[in-house]
């Protein structure tokens, strides 16, 4: 118990680190939040921190009735929706048909896939590979492609083999096939690592953009949320100092001050839910972090 | 995976018929990975060509390896390599640093509801877009942003700093923004070995009088070890490709000397410009490079009895 002065300290500057972090994470969103409820034109004095000068919500009603971004709502949660689904069906197949100790290709298979990890094409000749297809200007090509994921197989593979084999075996006496087995013995007790891998799809699904701006770019029907903030992060970015071109404009409601609205409605849902899924994600993370 | 190679490896009628399911989908995986990975393979053919849309891969003229000469005595394509290699390596430094410290600090914090609060807000960036990421960075870097004003008020500064229009602070707020948005997330791994490590070690060094920070010098670090290091080997192998949304979002035409990476010149000659093949045979160079750090950083972990991926 010597040490307890130099323990004191230490806890003390431990705790204003920890302070510090928490503030400059915390703050830049915050800030968006004020920005998002104050009156554009007076936002472009500065000086708002946590809390907005001039309240109104008209930035929020000037983003949800810009059909652009609307539209991109809708596409961004069909799919964040099906790009989930489809995606963790898929990986768990795969994964639930290499985990399986008598499958003559297990090896085969697992290294068909985990060279997929180091090696691609590039982005011309996938480019053009989609065109061909058809995928561009497509709602598909934001769920077909990337319906596979190597890294994420590897996750749900790795808990699939910490499954007893004498679940299966004793399933196949009684005469199951391996789809039964899939789904009615292997998947139940995934739901865990399930939930992990659906999260890491959803998430990426939801805050991905490039692919809308590199292969949608012409069909503003299948734009994005992310995209569509993309193209309002560029009228900011391309009038710094816009005092001026504010002073131009008819209403109120700034370019700043209607991305910042914008902003907050496309993190809304993720902030949300993270917090309550956090267990899911540690878990994911360690398996995956350790593995291949 | 070698524990199996007792059990017969013969493929009799009755195992496949047993196994019609796997093998049906299995074939179901393998075409569409054939399509989705390995076909765009193929692609690289036109690296040698003049490829013409119009004539096709098998009509266009061959001319060996002169888009790579093109690349390599283009000065823009060696400054790219350059800003990749830059940006891709200071990354890689400061988030390990960063994530690492911050999850040993976070273990030494005592109060366990202040830690659960701490390690929860880490998350929060993680999960946010880099266009939102970007945009909130380019909020607090502005005229009117909370760090130009912070600099003011400590009479640091005179005047406002316009930090998006000086070459020399490019890098840095790319630094930045990857450690604001991955210390937290990357510290999970961390905490989660460190959590690992046998508690008999600490009080055993505290028997011998081990202060705190002899303990995270002598037990956490070595402890952690080994997922540093695998860690470590699979970023390696990414370095190249750490660099293009951030740079893409927040670069212009004042910074593009230092702000372009082989990405954004693979998708300005190749979508933007049309021409495919110098953006395919510069996409070569990039998986060639990441392939070989991907060896090097195996076959010297393997050298010095580290963990290795393959």
């Amino acid at each position: 118990m010597k040490q307890s002065k130099g323990d004191k300290i230490f806890h003390i500057c431990l705790g204003i680190f920890m302070f510090l972090f928490v503030v400059i994470t915390l703050y830049p969103v915050l800030n968006t939040v004020a920005i998002s409820f104050n009156n554009g034109l007076d936002a472009v004095k500065g000086g708002i921190h946590l809390l907005p000068r001039k309240f109104t919500v008209e930035n929020y009603q000037k983003v949800l009735q810009k059909q652009s971004l609307v539209q991109g709502a809708l596409v961004t949660v069909a799919r964040t929706i099906i790009g989930t689904l489809t995606s963790l069906a898929a990986n768990a197949l795969l994964a639930f048909i290499v985990s399986r100790k008598r499958f003559l290709f297990k090896r085969g298979m697992s290294l068909f896939w985990v060279i997929t990890m180091y090696v691609n094409g590039g982005m011309i000749p996938i480019f053009l590979l989609f065109k061909t297809l058809g995928l561009t200007n497509s709602f598909w090509v934001y769920i077909i492609p990337g319906m596979v994921s190597a890294f994420n197989m590897l996750v749900l593979r790795t808990y699939m083999e910490g499954i007893p084999d004498s679940l299966e075996e004793s399933a196949q006496l009684d005469g199951a096939g391996y789809f039964t087995i899939f789904a009615k013995i292997i998947s139940p007790l995934c739901l865990p690592v399930y939930a992990t891998v659906a999260l890491f799809v959803a998430v990426g699904q939801w805050n991905s953009w490039f692919d809308a701006m590199l292969y949608n770019r012409m069909s503003e029907q299948y734009t994005t949320l992310q995209y569509e903030l993309m193209k309002l992060l560029s009228t900011v970015m391309n009038q710094t100092g816009s005092v001026d071109s504010a002073k131009n404009a008819a209403s109120s409601v700034t370019p700043v001050s209607i991305r910042s609205a914008a902003t907050i409605v496309t993190m809304l849902p993720i902030v949300c839910l993270y917090p309550f899924l956090q267990r899911y994600f540690v878990t994911g993370l360690t398996i995956g972090g350790v593995k291949e | 995976m070698a524990k199996e190679k007792g059990k017969d490896k013969k493929i009799t009628w009755a195992e496949v018929k047993r196994q019609k399911f796997l093998l049906l989908w299995s074939a179901v995986f393998v075409v569409y990975g054939a399509i989705f990975y390995y076909i765009p393979l193929g692609g690289w053919i036109m690296a040698f060509q003049n490829y013409k849309p119009a004539k096709g891969f098998l009509g266009s003229d061959f001319v060996g390896m002169d888009k790579f000469k093109f690349l390599f005595a283009d000065n823009t394509f060696l400054q790219v390599i350059r800003n990749t290699f830059a940006m891709g390596i200071l990354n890689l430094v400061t988030t390990f640093v960063m994530a690492i410290l911050f999850a040993i600090l976070l273990n030494e914090m005592k109060s366990m509801g202040g830690k659960k609060v701490v390690q929860t807000i880490s998350y929060l960036p993680h999960f946010l877009s880099w266009i939102i990421v970007t945009g909130i960075l380019h909020d607090a870097l502005s005229g009117t942003g909370i760090v130009n004003e912070l600099l003011m008020k400590f009479g640091l500064i005179k005047q406002n700093i316009n930090f998006f229009a000086k070459p020399g602070y490019f890098w840095p707020i790319v630094a930045f923004a990857n450690v604001w948005k991955e210390t937290g997330w990357n510290a999970i791994i961390y905490l989660a070995a460190i959590t690992a490590i046998d508690p008999s070690l600490y009080e055993a060094a505290a028997i011998d009088g081990a202060g705190r920070w002899a303990k995270i010098r002598h037990i956490t670090l070595p402890g952690i070890r080994p997922t540093i290091m695998i860690l470590l080997l699979i970023n390696i192998g990414n370095v190249l490709n750490a660099g293009f949304e951030v740079q893409y979002l927040l670069g212009n035409g004042l910074v593009q000397s230092v702000s372009q990476t082989i990405d954004i010149y693979i998708l300005k000659w190749g979508i933007s410009q049309f021409d495919y093949s110098i953006g395919t045979a510069a996409g070569i160079f990039k998986s060639a490079v990441s392939i070989a750090l991907v060896i090097i950083a195996n076959y010297v972990a393997k050298k010095t009895g580290e963990d290795k991926l393959f």
